[in-house]
Parts: C-alpha cells; sequence; structure tokens
C-alpha cells in the first residue's frame, strides 16, 4: 500500500540518516493528502534549509521551491497571494522556521495566511554538526554547548498560537496516530486559515549519540495535542473581499 | 479618492514624483504583485501601489522586513505574475540573499532601490549613489551577472520601469531599478506615450522542455512555467541540473549552470545596454554621468556654451552589465573627462579601466547631506581644463 503511494507521490528516493524522523512524516503527508485531496494536483511544497527541507524537494511529485535558509514561510506567502487556488505547505526545520526565520512565523500566523506549515522539530541543528537550536532542552549537549545547554527553549506551538493562526498542534514521530490525526487536520485547516504543527522528530546523528549519558540531566517537558483550532477568516480571504467592497 | 488616482493614471499628462512614475510604469509593464517594507525615500512606490493594485485585480502587501518582500516576489513571480518591490540601501543590503537566489533560479523580478547616504543608517533620507557595486557584486559569490539601469528624470521613472520588467521577462533574470532620492522625490510633468512595448516570459510548450538549463547559444534563457500547471517545478537556489534536481557534489554541472547565468546576459549586451550619447564635433572635454547627476550635466553644457567650450557627455542609463565598448570609444576622442558622482568615487574605478591611457579621468566625488554637485561647479573644472 505504502510503497504504492510512494511510486504516484515521489519522484526520487528519500535519503535520510538510519533512525531519522523525516522518512515518517514523508510517509505521513503523502498518505493523508492521498486520503484527503486523491491527488497532488495544486499542492505546492516550500521549504528553506537543514534536514527537514529535504523531506519535500526533491521528493515530493508536484512543484516544490527549495528557498533560501528561514526564508520558506515569504515565498510561500507571495505563491498564495498571487495564485489563492493553489494549495500551499510549507516543510522546515525548527533552526529554519523560528531560528532565522522565527520573525516571519509569527508575522503568517498574525496574518492568518492560508497555509499549511509543519515544523520538524528535532531539537538541533543537524545539517551543520549538532549545534545549539533555538527548541534544545536545557541540559543538552550540542557542538556549541558542550558542558549543556543553558538557554530556555522556545515553546512554538504556544509561541505560534499567540501569534494568531487558526490551527496549531504538537505531535511526535513516535505516536503515529496522532501525528496523522494532526496533519489530516492541518492539511484541511490550511486551506481556510495558517495551520502549524510541530513535530518532534529524532535525530540520532546528531542528537541522540552526543546525549546517551546525559539523557537523565536534560530538563524536557513538552506536552502534545491540539492548542488551536478554530474558524477565524484568512487573509486571502480577507483581502478579496476588502477589494469587492472598496471598488 | 480611488477615482482621482484611477483619473490621474489615464490621464496622458501627470505631474508626478519619481516614485509615481515608477509605480505607474511598473503597472504599465503588467505588474499585477507588489511586496515591499516602509523605508524613505522609496516608500511612496508602496503606498501607491497599495491603493492603485487593488483597483486593476493586482496585490499589494507590505511584509514584516525587506527579506520577506523579496522572498513573497520571488514566489508570486514562479506562480505566473509580474511583481516588483522598493527600498532603500539598508533594506536593499537585507535583500542581497534573495537576489542570489532569483538569479540562481532564473527569476524575473524588479528591485527598486532608491539610493540614499550610508553607510548603515547614514543620512536617512537624503539622496546618494552609494549602491552601485552593491547591485552588481552585492550578493554572495557574484559570478552571475546583473542587469542595473539608472533613471535621470521623472519620464524616464515611467519609461525605464518598463524596459527593467521587459528585460527580467526577456532574459529570466531580476533586475535592479537605482534611483535615488532626488529623482524619486522630485515632481515633473510628464507625457503617457500612447503604445508601450511589452514583453512577457517564454513558457514551456511540452512537459518535456528543459526549464533549467541547455548552454547552446540558441537556448540561453530556457522556458519559464507556472506553478501549479503540472510542470512538477523543482526550484533550488543550490547548484541544480537541467531539469532542476540539486546536484551540489559535480564541478561540471555548477560550471555550466553558472557560466550559462553570466552568458546569458554577456551574449546579449547590445540588446540590454542603454546610453545618451552627446558629442559636439569640436568637443574636447567630455563627462560621463549616471542617475541625478546628469541633470546637472545638461545644465553645464549650456554654461560652457557661453564660454565657447563644447562639452561631450555620455549618460548611462543601464550601469550593468557595464558599457565598457561604448565608454573606450567616447575616451578614444577625449583628453580629458570628468566622471561626477554622488559617492566616493566608484563607478571612475571602471571608467578608468576602459582608458587606453590617452584620457586624463577625474573624479568630482560629493557625499553627504544629499547636496547635488552643481553645474558650477563641473564649469570650474572644465574651465581649468579647456
Amino acid at each position: 500500500m505504502m510503497e504504492d503511494i510512494r511510486a504516484r507521490f515521489l519522484r526520487a528516493t528519500p535519503e535520510f540518516c538510519r533512525g531519522c524522523g523525516n522518512i515518517i512524516i514523508l510517509n505521513s503527508i503523502i498518505s493523508e493528502i492521498k486520503n484527503l485531496f486523491g491527488s497532488m494536483d495544486g499542492f505546492v511544497f516550500l521549504s528553506g534549509i537543514g534536514c527537514a527541507a529535504w523531506i519535500p524537494s526533491p521528493n515530493i511529485k508536484t512543484d516544490t521551491i527549495h528557498t533560501t535558509h528561514g526564508r520558506p514561510i515569504t515565498f510561500a506567502t507571495g505563491v498564495k497571494l498571487a495564485n489563492p487556488d493553489l494549495k500551499v505547505v510549507v516543510i522546515s526545520g525548527e533552526g529554519d522556521l523560528a531560528g532565522i526565520g522565527g520573525n516571519h512565523l509569527i508575522h503568517a500566523a498574525r496574518r492568518n495566511i492560508e497555509m499549511m506549515v509543519i515544523c520538524v522539530n528535532n531539537l538541533t541543528y543537524a545539517m551543520t554538526g549538532g549545534q545549539l537550536s533555538p527548541t534544545t532542552p536545557q541540559g543538552t549537549i550540542t557542538k556549541t554547548t558542550m558542558e549543556g545547554n543553558i538557554e530556555y527553549p522556545f515553546d512554538l506551538a504556544r509561541l505560534v498560537t499567540n501569534a494568531g493562526a487558526s490551527y496549531v498542534a504538537r505531535c511526535r514521530t513516535a505516536d503515529k496516530l496522532q501525528l496523522q490525526r494532526c496533519i489530516s487536520n492541518a492539511l484541511k485547516k490550511g486551506q481556510k486559515g495558517f495551520a502549524f504543527v510541530e513535530i518532534i522528530s529524532p535525530c540520532p546523528t546528531q542528537f541522540t549519540s552526543r546525549n546517551i549519558k546525559a539523557f537523565q540531566s536534560i530538563k524536557y517537558e513538552l506536552d502534545f495535542g491540539e492548542f488551536l483550532n478554530v474558524d477565524r477568516e484568512g487573509f486571502v480571504e480577507k483581502l478579496r473581499r476588502s477589494i469587492k467592497k472598496n471598488h | 479618492m480611488v477615482n482621482n488616482l484611477e483619473k490621474n493614471a489615464n490621464a496622458k499628462r501627470n505631474y508626478w514624483m519619481g516614485n509615481e512614475a515608477i509605480a505607474e510604469g511598473a503597472i504599465a509593464a503588467g505588474c499585477r504583485f507588489f511586496a515591499g517594507y516602509p523605508i524613505t525615500p522609496s516608500s511612496e512606490i508602496l503606498e501607491h501601489l497599495s491603493k492603485r493594485l487593488p483597483q486593476i485585480g493586482g496585490v499589494c502587501v507590505q511584509m514584516e522586513d525587506e527579506i520577506a518582500s523579496l522572498g513573497a516576489v520571488i514566489g508570486a513571480s514562479w506562480a505566473g505574475i509580474k511583481a516588483m518591490t522598493a527600498t532603500s540601501g539598508p533594506g536593499f543590503s537585507l535583500m542581497q540573499e534573495n537576489i542570489g537566489y532569483a538569479a540562481m533560479t532564473e527569476t524575473p523580478c524588479v528591485i527598486v532601490d532608491v539610493m540614499r547616504v550610508g553607510p548603515s543608517t547614514g543620512q536617512a533620507t537624503l539622496s546618494s549613489q552609494g549602491d552601485v557595486y552593491q547591485a552588481r557584486y552585492g550578493s554572495h559569490c557574484a559570478d552571475y551577472e546583473i542587469i542595473t539601469l539608472v533613471p535621470s528624470t521623472v519620464k524616464e521613472c515611467y519609461e525605464l520601469i518598463i524596459d527593467a520588467f521587459n528585460l527580467a521577462e526577456q532574459y529570466r533574470t531580476p533586475v535592479i531599478f537605482l534611483s535615488d532620492g532626488h529623482i524619486s522625490l522630485m515632481r515633473e510633468t510628464i507625457e503617457i506615450p500612447e503604445k508601450k512595448f511589452i514583453i512577457n516570459r517564454k513558457k514551456p510548450t511540452s512537459k518535456d522542455d528543459i526549464i533549467f538549463g541547455s548552454i547552446s547559444n540558441d537556448n540561453l534563457v530556457p522556458p519559464m512555467p507556472c506553478l501549479g500547471e503540472g510542470y512538477n517545478v523543482l526550484v533550488t537556489g543550490s547548484t541544480h541540473d537541467d531539469i532542476g534536481f540539486r546536484d551540489t557534489l559535480n564541478a561540471d554541472t555548477h560550471r555550466k549552470l553558472v557560466y550559462r547565468l553570466a552568458k546569458k546576459i554577456i551574449c546579449n549586451k547590445d540588446k540590454i545596454i542603454k546610453i545618451d550619447r552627446d558629442f559636439p564635433n569640436d568637443a574636447k572635454i567630455g563627462i560621463v554621468s549616471y542617475g541625478s547627476v546628469s541633470r546637472a550635466v545638461w545644465e553645464l553644457q549650456e554654461l560652457a556654451e557661453k564660454e565657447n567650450i563644447k562639452v561631450a557627455h555620455l549618460r548611462l542609463i543601464s550601469l550593468w552589465p557595464f558599457p565598457d565598448e561604448e565608454v573606450r570609444l567616447f575616451l578614444n576622442k577625449l583628453k580629458n573627462v570628468i566622471v561626477p558622482e554622488m559617492n566616493s568615487g566608484l563607478i571612475v574605478r571602471e571608467i578608468e579601466r576602459c582608458n587606453n591611457g590617452i584620457t586624463n579621468i577625474h573624479s568630482v566625488s560629493k557625499i553627504g547631506g544629499g547636496e547635488p554637485i552643481t553645474p558650477s561647479e563641473l564649469l570650474d573644472l572644465v574651465v581649468s581644463l579647456s
């Protein structure tokens, strides 16, 4: 079954480390799109720079834009405003979306622009060798915090909830049923407003390997579930209505 | 208010400021998407288009910063719409990474930079010409070539921004439009031309068309599909093959791609370069200028005429790719050439590079306060050299 979907919806063989969560996320997205929409028609995937940015590009067989670091949401905003018929999905890591691109994340949530954003949160900058990220838990050993991280991490799901948005959830690759439900709900909501899913995903290569001994001292307090699921008028729809009214 | 704006835009004669002419010229060129962030002295372009674009089915959005503005413009361009952003020096610096991305992914778009005094915040709002090299070499690893246009009048703001869109579409490239504080904020009466020549990007005709490559001379500029048309477009700023697949380890793929990006501009220099040459028969002294400084040169020519001195004038309307041949031909006939600029003397380096050794090049540099170079300042030098 999964092989059929892959043959239909992928155009390359995904290349990720052993044990990486990206493959689970890719599988879940294409399965849920098949379940909800039947095909990839009209979908545009955008991603920034980092391991998670390679989930859609080049793998998913539809239009994909692999943007500059931290900016996929800005490109996606242009795409959606220029052609509101397109179904816009951003997939990137937490370093990309909440580190260098954090400003765009909160502003897109504030505008409530119609798109779905998946933030693959592996708690570290993996592609560059395992440095501190804005969500790295306190106590974690990273390449730039060899004595254990002392910074407070972002709670991304709550950050985005407070910035605006229509849908916010946090889930993990370890809980497949919850993951699929959140992606499915966000895909639906992402056509009407800003839908954000934070997925906690393992990075055995850069995170786990360095923290096997330190695991007990890591302060890790994330909760999971849906944080927001409301009906609010999206930016494109508001724009359309204001143009109609004034002209 | 809305009606007045529409009426004004359709009038044949208008008393516009440069920024309004840029905005209206963009609309005439077919621009239907604008994303920007307020910054003096460019904000009127954003303000004007926020009123005008919704009237004609376009979209204008104020983004959270200049990086986001150009990001949205690139996204809109891939969605098939002609798109533009406008800023000033500090914002132009923030856009540089995405300018490189637009060059690498061959995304047509227009970036207006209304130059003001720097470095850094400098003397905000006041005019300068300090961004001429930022336009050419601003994005990291400037192995790409870029087209840059420089207006000298309000009328030219209108006409040249149409050229900017045409060149962007024709060569699938970002085009930089370098205005300055003087040109953008001054008002002049302009006649709107009845017929405008508009170029639209070449689209693929089959799903097998190569959309990112081929180095053969007849296909330096590949066709560009839109998102959502079933082409399964693969856009990436990483080195990519003809189809768009990332190939970051193969040296040949990189060379083939980047040489073509440069070649498509260089091989079409003749069609891109725009100059305005005024060469009286017995002129022995010449001036090379661009942008608002050219206006002082026009007045200087009249003043010098009264002193029986003929001054030749080469005005660069396009700055990049640099018009080497045109400058060389101009210098060859003159003993002394003055290069006045509202910066510390930047383009004079390019002029020196084109010098055959016969001509004496004199840089006239003025920075600070947004003070223009005056005709009488130039006259003193012209008289002393004659």
